[in-house]
């Protein structure tokens, strides 16, 4: 049975979700304790690894660009009805896309060109890989949880396949790519900076966070101001009622999966034509499996996404520093970690809301608890 | 606290016992109260009516009864002894039984397996079975509650599943049984037998509560009635001190006109809106629904749809709104025609002024997570008030018109922010109309236009529906309420088996004929 929570707005999208994180971090301090180690400390070098210095701020915003990019996917997969569990292997596709243009063309085009052109053909790539299982389950049947799972194989596959046969620069003992000309080169944020006169230290952080603000702007209006996401939405709510409207829910199908693809194939701008400037294995490092948890956290939508992968970012930074700097803390401490916030904020993000409920009647008077 | 002032005289000691008492009762969800110092008593060996519009707060007080809530305070007692029941077990071992309006069976388990789940008498199916079906039969002999005990549910009629969930709750010894609008999926036959079954049951020593919004039915059956009205109980009395005019006034809260007769309009009738000729459809099981349907619609008049549910009225709307095309059969709509090889469909339905107002108000007129604005503009989504040309919504002009619609049909509360389904089931319900006759359509499908819809909005709805008949609009009104039928219709038809059986002015309807062409018989 659904029973009612009935908490206001407010509370549900502040207020759960700052409890959430307190109890997250309670546990992982009460475990950190447990295995002999000072929690405050441990904090300390946390936050300061995560947003200390400008370095490590840009690094959090960094790891933050890819979350952005796959949570995203997840989102607008949501609210279609579908569940994308392959924004990994659409991520390695985007990566691939952008890594062949680059290798093909970026020595004769000039940047202006190169660059637009990579976005597109990783956006491309993704949702070309994502269509396939979207078909599959629009017209085939094939549920799209499993055949999006066996595509993060056959992506990574792929990937290794085509870069030992065939883009593997020759003479060389290491599985990538030869380098992109500087064409193809994202900008990084400490070259922006400069030439607004700001110094900034050097770091991977580069011109695709603001790809990701624009994605997530892009996707709200998306969602909610057009026709198109009304219909996408619609269908993920209600197909029977989306049927009465006279929607036809397999296109619909096929869009949501196609968008969230290419949201997911952009992490491939991020990594590959921000930061690698060639093709290389493993780069997606595991962003398109954060992305689901970041858009549980973020309850599917783009602001909250953001919110979410700041966290997810800081303690992706900041679990290595504290790995690096607390003695004996290792960077499985950290993953810990970061479960406990998965597990508070995304799968039981709502075992507190009844408590919350039943405080808040106590606590307000009458009229002020519709929010 | 004010509970000892507040309680009425005890019973005198040469009455019957009490079966239940619920004494102040107050439970509240977040900011709503949803029993508000209710009180029910319920004697031991009587049919108990319990009424109120949707929202009363009869659903949260049955469910505290059966442990699916706890009350906020308040006290229980079962048969004179206090109790606190904390789930359905509690419940089920107090005596406690309940019918809930929507099945709680495994469709592919057979009847007996459904009785016997989780009641098995040993662990051993070989020996739990027999003595099952042993006491099954007893218990059908005794009650006259017969069903195929080896039919998987999924195959037996709705009135035969009912009574499997009555046998589930007599099975685990219930004495005080609780119906929640048991009435709503039946046939008026199936309904006779369930009050005939109700009334051996009462003379047996049994309790029932009957939960219903039906008030001819607690006319007929029960022998004491509770009307409740925003979470708290307005009156109590004998049925054989009151009557039906007096119930509805004191569940709305004012005077209530129901039923109207229908004015036949027939002579006024004017142009065919609506033409649809043997009609052929058959499922994807290979079950044929429609049998040749014909029927004619002209402006200004309402067509009833009368019979028993599941006799392809749902599959006849389906076809003519264009959501499912038939086999063969051909339809004309407002001047156009449609082969099944290029159906009619739902969008093209919309743009030749069909509105359709869907029988599943949660599974398809709604769409129950978007804000109300939203689901004001499914299936019109794409019309040049509600989108540009490139896809853009006009937001703000959506809602301004979602606020003006509510205003119109009386949608509370008046909120176009407010998601879909935290309206109550009325309010929903005018939120579709609002919808669907706010566009002014010239043909108007709707099928069970008052189903779970409480009394005030009934007497609205009917209100809105001869409004637009009058207006010019050709109606075609499905419902499995004869007495609607009869109040609005002009002309009713009356289907059986995927096949129109009868057609017949209203005026020379009565229960009795239709009853026979309802059951496919011809008329003598």
């Amino acid at each position: 049975m659904n029973h009612p929570h009935l908490l206001p707005r407010w509370a549900d999208l502040v207020v759960l979700p700052l409890i959430n994180l307190a109890v997250a971090l309670l546990a992982a301090g009460a475990v950190v304790a447990l295995v002999g180690q000072n929690p405050t400390e441990v904090l300390q070098a946390l936050v300061h690894g995560a947003v200390g210095t400008p370095r490590n701020l840009s690094y959090t915003l960094y790891y933050a660009t890819s979350f952005v990019f796959t949570g995203l996917a997840v989102a607008v997969a949501f609210h279609g009805g579908l569940f994308n569990i392959g924004g990994e292997g659409q991520a390695v596709l985007g990566g691939l896309g952008a890594g062949l243009v680059a290798l093909w063309w970026s020595a004769h085009l000039p940047a202006w060109l190169m660059l637009p052109l990579m976005v597109g053909a990783a956006a491309l790539a993704g949702m070309a890989w994502a269509t396939v299982p979207a078909y599959l389950q629009a017209y085939r049947g094939s549920h799209i949880v499993i055949t999006t799972i066996m595509f993060n194989f056959l992506a990574s596959t792929l990937l290794v396949y085509l870069l030992v046969n065939w883009l593997k620069a020759p003479g060389s003992m290491s599985v990538e790519s030869a380098p992109f000309a500087d064409s193809a080169k994202l900008p990084g944020v400490h070259h922006m900076l400069a030439w607004l006169g700001v110094e900034w230290p050097s770091s991977p952080l580069n011109a695709s966070v603001l790809l990701a603000v624009a994605a997530a702007v892009g996707v709200h209006l998306f969602l909610w101001r057009t026709r198109a996401g009304y219909r996408l939405r619609a269908v993920g709510a209600s197909e029977t009622a989306a049927q009465y409207a006279g929607i036809h829910a397999k296109r619909q199908v096929l869009l949501a999966m196609a968008v969230s693809g290419a949201l997911a194939g952009l992490v491939g701008v991020n990594e590959i034509a921000g930061v690698a400037g060639r093709l290389m294995l493993d780069f997606v490092a595991g962003a398109g499996f954060t992305g689901i948890a970041v858009a549980l956290m973020g309850r599917n939508h783009p602001l909250g996404i953001v919110l979410a992968s700041l966290l997810f970012g800081a303690l992706f930074q900041g679990g290595a520093e504290v790995a690096f700097e607390v003695q004996g803390f290792t960077r499985d401490m950290v993953v810990t970690l970061q479960g406990f916030i998965v597990l508070f904020s995304g799968a039981m993000s709502y075992v507190l809301a009844p408590v919350l409920a039943r405080l808040l009647v106590r606590l307000l008077p009458e009229g002020a608890r519709y929010g | 606290m004010s509970q000892q002032a507040k309680a009425p005289p005890v019973a005198p000691a040469h009455a019957t016992p009490w079966a239940v008492e619920m004494v102040d009762i107050h439970k509240r969800f977040g900011a709503v109260r949803a029993n508000h110092g209710a009180t029910l008593r319920v004697r031991s060996g009587t049919i108990h009516a319990l009424v109120g519009e949707n929202g009363a707060g009869k659903s949260t007080l049955m469910s505290i009864l059966y442990g699916f809530y706890e009350a906020d305070s308040g006290t229980l007692r079962v048969n004179g002894q206090p109790v606190r029941i904390r789930n359905a077990q509690d419940a089920i071992a107090l005596g406690l039984g309940m019918v809930h309006q929507h099945f709680m069976l495994v469709d592919t388990m057979t009847a007996l397996d459904n009785v016997m789940l989780g009641a098995e008498s040993s662990a051993w199916l070989h020996k739990a079975i027999p003595a099952a079906r042993q006491r099954l039969q007893d218990l059908m002999q005794a009650t006259g509650l017969h069903v195929a005990l080896d039919t998987p549910v999924g195959d037996l009629p709705v009135g035969d599943r009912q009574r499997v969930e009555i046998l589930k709750a007599l099975f685990r010894g219930a004495k005080t049984l609780i119906l929640d609008e048991p009435t709503a999926v039946l046939t008026p036959q199936e309904m006779a037998q369930l009050f005939e079954v109700l009334r051996r049951l009462r003379a047996q020593g049994s309790t029932v509560i009957l939960i219903t919004h039906k008030l001819k039915e607690v006319m007929a059956l029960c022998d004491h009635v509770t009307v409740m009205r925003a979470g708290t109980v307005v009156h109590e009395t004998p049925v054989a001190d009151t009557r039906v005019d007096a119930l509805a006034q004191a569940m709305v809260g004012r005077a209530v006109h129901l039923m109207a007769p229908g004015m036949a309009l027939a002579d006024k009738a004017g142009e065919v809106r609506l033409a649809a000729q043997d009609l052929h459809l058959t499922d994807a099981w290979g079950v044929p629904r429609l049998k040749g349907v014909g029927l004619q619609l002209r402006a200004g008049e309402i067509v009833g749809v009368a019979g028993v549910s599941g006799n392809g009225q749902s599959e006849l709307l389906d076809v003519l709104s264009g959501l499912t095309a038939p086999q063969s059969g051909r339809l004309g709509l407002n001047g156009q025609t449609f082969e099944p090889s290029a159906w009619l469909n739902p969008t093209q339905a919309r743009q030749l002024g069909l509105a359709h107002v869907p029988e599943d108000r949660h599974a398809r007129a709604l769409v129950m997570g978007f804000e109300a604005w939203e689901s004001a503009a499914l299936g019109y989504e794409a019309w040049p008030e509600n989108a540009t040309a490139w896809g853009w919504m006009h937001r703000r002009a959506m809602q301004t018109h979602t606020a003006d619609l509510m205003e119109r049909f009386d949608v509370r509360p008046r909120d176009p922010l407010l998601v879909s389904a935290k309206f109550s089931g009325g309010n929903q319900q005018k939120l579709v109309l609002a919808r669907e006759l706010g566009r002014a359509p010239t043909v108007l499908l709707i099928g069970q236009p008052t189903r779970g819809v409480d009394i005030g909005a009934i007497e609205f709805i009917h209100g809105q529906l001869r409004r637009l008949r009058d207006a010019g609009c050709a109606v075609l009104l499905m419902s499995s309420e004869l007495d609607e039928i009869l109040a609005l219709a002009d002309r009713v038809v009356v289907m059986c088996q995927g096949a129109v059986t009868g057609e017949l002015p209203v005026a020379e309807c009565t229960e009795t004929r239709l009853g026979v062409l309802m059951a496919g018989g011809p008329l003598t």
